[in-house]
């Protein structure tokens, strides 16, 4: 397992991982994992006439992610593809339509589905190191009023988990985390505020994650970190890829 | 060179978009009317993916430091040349040191001003795109200002002038119903598709957020995020429909009512706030075909403009 804080990666190519030790065990009770799917469990449709989709019915769980990176790595490639957008326990392929079809495209997508395996070992582990609270994470008080913890016990579960990408979106580089221990779990802020600042830490229902640039949010932003997520000039541009384990490491501010 | 000396409303860099980066929430960007930057490309003979610029509304004023071409497509705008009018849809030679000025449009909203071997601003992920809301592409990332400077890319050879119709605008987006068009209520569905829609002001890049009667979605879940791309029409709780444009992000978690099919979205991109527009129901199989009309009609132009037959015009 390598650990890393810039990203030297340069490829694009989705890569096969595998979490199997890491899922909690009231998911992997309720997964599929080790046994063929039912079809019924999933939906192929196409969106407009420019896309096609898999997606699966809720609720998400990681063993379902790992079939959608996998059949991602298959499809990367493919002639006409433009596109392989993974979502949530879902999978959006743009095409062109002059030069594809799209319901053979879906028949392909319900061949692998079916076929999908387990993916390959080779997960990596960033660790993303944060200062929280103060002016780096001025909603850290009103986790702390939400969920009756103290602020260090908000910093010390936040940090504590373990958490995994499960799809980038929203943003260039902004990851999609599984794993917010629900203790932790608060409601977006009443007003949004008009520009969070690149870095910030944040939380969103159950949701936490990092704003890699300049953007309006909603999150309650409870730290920073001064780690690029995203890089335009960079042949991989994101940080964080689906299927990397994040780990936020405490640190102290270093910024006047 | 291009000098900015004024910028209008917002004049960005564009091309036809950054595509295979969108599982990396990086947005496609690029002319919100895609055939009317190819146009344009094809008037000044450049490959048809060659950035020009956007530009929204007026007064817009460049000074051109090199001899070479230029043509106008999308809004028909009023322009001149120093004082000579300048026509929308036409291939017109430029002396070095001449100025463009775009006053307002008769029609539309979003021009497009191509020259002959392309705005040459660095490619930033295989593209010349600004993608304005992440800050990057384009020139330095973000929408032109005055004093602005931009390189042409090597001149095309080329000759006389020549010119072609723009295409007509209509209120219809042809449409296919989307993944949750069958939760919404029959009435909301009759609504849809047989009422008039009015463009937001709050409209831009990322989407045309649209005003009418609100569509109540009877059942369903809550959808986990899902890869959406430009053309699909979202519905908000509020019940107001948003088109996502090419800024859109690349993934969301709104029930999608329909997708605007590709050849009519550069409709939405010459709608002005205010204006009203409808959905008109039609089959993938329709959609592929009038992406190929719409293709085969630049392709003919082509033919016609550099071949040897006259009906698209040569001055």
């Amino acid at each position: 397992m390598q650990k890393r804080f810039t990203n030297k990666s340069s490829t694009m190519r989705f890569r096969m991982v595998g979490h199997g030790d890491l899922l909690p065990a009231k998911q992997a009770a309720s997964s599929s994992e080790g046994r063929p799917a039912m079809e019924g469990e999933v939906r192929f449709y196409l969106m407009g006439e420019r896309a096609a989709v898999l997606a699966s019915r809720a609720p998400a769980s990681l063993p379902c992610q790992r079939r959608i990176w996998w059949i991602a790595d298959r499809l990367h490639g493919d002639a006409g593809l433009i596109d392989i957008v993974p979502g949530m326990n879902n999978l959006t392929l743009i095409f062109d339509p002059l030069s594809v079809d799209g319901k053979a495209l879906l028949d392909r997508l319900r061949a692998l589905w079916l076929q999908a395996g387990q993916a390959e070992e080779t997960s990596r582990e960033v660790s993303i190191p944060v200062s929280y609270g103060g002016t780096d994470g001025p909603d850290l008080g009103e986790v702390s009023h939400h969920t009756g913890l103290n602020e260090e016990e908000v910093i010390a579960r936040h940090s504590g988990a373990e958490y995994v990408v499960y799809f980038l979106g929203f943003q260039p580089g902004f990851a999609y985390l599984g794993g917010l221990p629900e203790s932790l779990v608060t409601p977006r802020r009443a007003e949004p505020r008009l520009a969070v600042p690149a870095g910030s830490v944040g939380i969103g229902g159950s949701q936490t994650g990092i704003y890699p640039t300049v953007t309006p949010g909603g999150w309650q932003i409870i730290g920073r970190t001064e780690v690029p997520l995203f890089a335009p000039s960079l042949c991989t541009p994101t940080l964080l890829l689906p299927g990397d384990r994040v780990q936020f490491i405490p640190v102290a501010a270093d910024r006047a | 060179m291009l000098e900015i000396l004024r910028p209008g409303v917002q004049t960005t860099v564009q091309d036809l978009g950054r595509q295979g980066l969108r599982h990396l929430g990086i947005a496609v960007s690029g002319a919100l009317d895609r055939p009317a930057l190819r146009l344009a490309n094809r008037l000044v003979g450049n490959p048809e993916g060659a950035a020009g610029l956007e530009i929204v509304i007026g007064p817009v004023v460049i000074r051109f430091h090199r001899a070479g071409f230029l043509a106008l497509t999308g809004a028909d705008f009023d322009g001149t040349l120093d004082d000579a009018p300048v026509r929308s849809g036409w291939r017109q030679g430029v002396r070095a040191g001449q100025v463009l000025t775009l006053h307002g449009c008769r029609q539309g909203m979003r021009a497009y001003l191509a020259v002959d071997g392309g705005i040459d601003v660095p490619p930033v992920l295989g593209s010349r795109a600004t993608d304005i809301k992440a800050g990057f592409g384009g020139h330095q990332g973000r929408a032109l200002r005055a004093g602005d400077h931009l390189n042409q890319g090597e001149p095309v050879p080329l000759k006389g002038r020549i010119g072609c119709r723009l295409p007509v605008w209509s209120p219809a987006l042809r449409s296919i119903p989307g993944p949750e068009y069958d939760e919404f209520s029959p009435e909301s569905r009759d609504i849809f598709w047989n009422s008039e829609w009015a463009v937001s002001p709050q409209s831009n890049r990322m989407g045309y957020r649209l005003q009418g009667e609100p569509l109540i979605r009877e059942a369903g879940d809550d959808l986990l995020s899902h890869g959406v791309l430009p053309g699909v029409v979202q519905v908000p709780p509020n019940g107001q429909p948003i088109v996502l444009l090419a800024d859109a992000q690349t993934t969301g978690g709104y029930p999608r009512i329909a997708v605007v099919i590709e050849a009519d979205l550069w409709k939405l991109a010459q709608a002005r706030p205010g204006a009203r527009l409808r959905f008109a129901c039609c089959t993938e199989a329709d959609a592929v075909q009038a992406l190929q009309q719409s293709r085969d009609k630049l392709d003919l132009f082509e033919q016609e403009a550099y071949g040897h037959r006259s009906e698209c015009g040569r001055g």
